[in-house]
């Protein structure tokens, strides 16, 4: 039995370091080849316009179990050493880091593939709701149906491997 | 007793986080307790809780349509998520 990778996740308000993160990863997967991973930052324009901040709140408890659940999944379908979140809360300004995904594995392919996969879920099951603060004033984000559609292909891609 | 959860959106129309009610056949499952819920809260409510769009999760899991209700059930609403 090999062994199980090393998954972890982390919601927080503080900001992180990326450098730091990616030692912490490589820490829980002794024998890796590759590491791929993602960060998101606050783009400083939204749908309605120039975002100075935003407020991103989240539903505590379901957060954290539902991106260890797309964790599990990606370490199911892909031989992954090591996965990581990291999820900021709270208010952001404009070019703040958002979130990490970190993902270990012995080949890039796989690496490359969890990554993509962990952010696309992501997206479009952590509870967790961005509201955006400009000029105009404040304003919920609406769900963007290509982030579902992103979601979705990856349903597509494992009837076809089966 | 149930705990119900309400988030971003859903929770400022509302002006409500969250709030107890006891556990009965009233609100054994999630449409049941979503009837109680625009009872309880009058015209506002109704119309925030049809809102299409609407998620449920039961104990911190997301419902596709409704589902049974036990007592001590964690029970949220909440708008189509966009976090990352």
């Amino acid at each position: 039995m090999p062994a199980l990778p090393a998954l972890a996740v982390c919601v927080q308000s503080a900001d992180f370091d990326v450098a730091e993160l990616q030692r912490q990863l490589l820490a829980g997967a002794a024998q890796e080849g590759a590491v791929a991973s993602f960060t998101g930052y606050v783009r400083g324009a939204g749908a309605a316009g120039a975002i100075h901040s935003m407020e991103l709140e989240h539903y505590p408890g379901m957060t954290e179990r539902s991106i260890r659940d797309i964790l599990e999944q990606a370490a199911r379908r892909w031989p992954l050493l090591a996965a990581s979140v990291v999820h900021r809360v709270g208010r952001l300004a404009a070019g703040d880091q958002i979130v990490w995904v970190g993902v270990a594995s012995a080949h890039r392919e796989a690496a490359f593939s969890a990554c993509e996969f962990i952010m696309d879920y992501l997206k479009h099951e952590a509870p967790f709701w961005k509201k955006e603060e400009g000029p105009q004033g404040a304003r919920w984000v609406e769900a963007y149906c290509g982030d579902r559609e992103r979601a979705a292909r990856w349903d597509v891609d494992a009837e076809g491997i089966t | 007793m149930l705990k119900v959860l309400f988030f971003a959106r859903v929770r400022e129309e509302l002006g409500c986080a969250g709030l107890d009610l006891a556990w009965g056949e009233n609100v054994a499952s999630l449409d049941a307790l979503q009837a109680q819920l625009c009872r309880d809260g009058g015209r506002r409510w109704q119309h925030v809780l049809a809102q299409p769009n609407m998620i449920r999760a039961v104990n911190q899991v997301v419902a596709s349509g409704n589902a049974t209700l036990s007592d001590g059930d964690e029970v949220a609403f909440f708008p189509p998520v966009t976090g990352g």
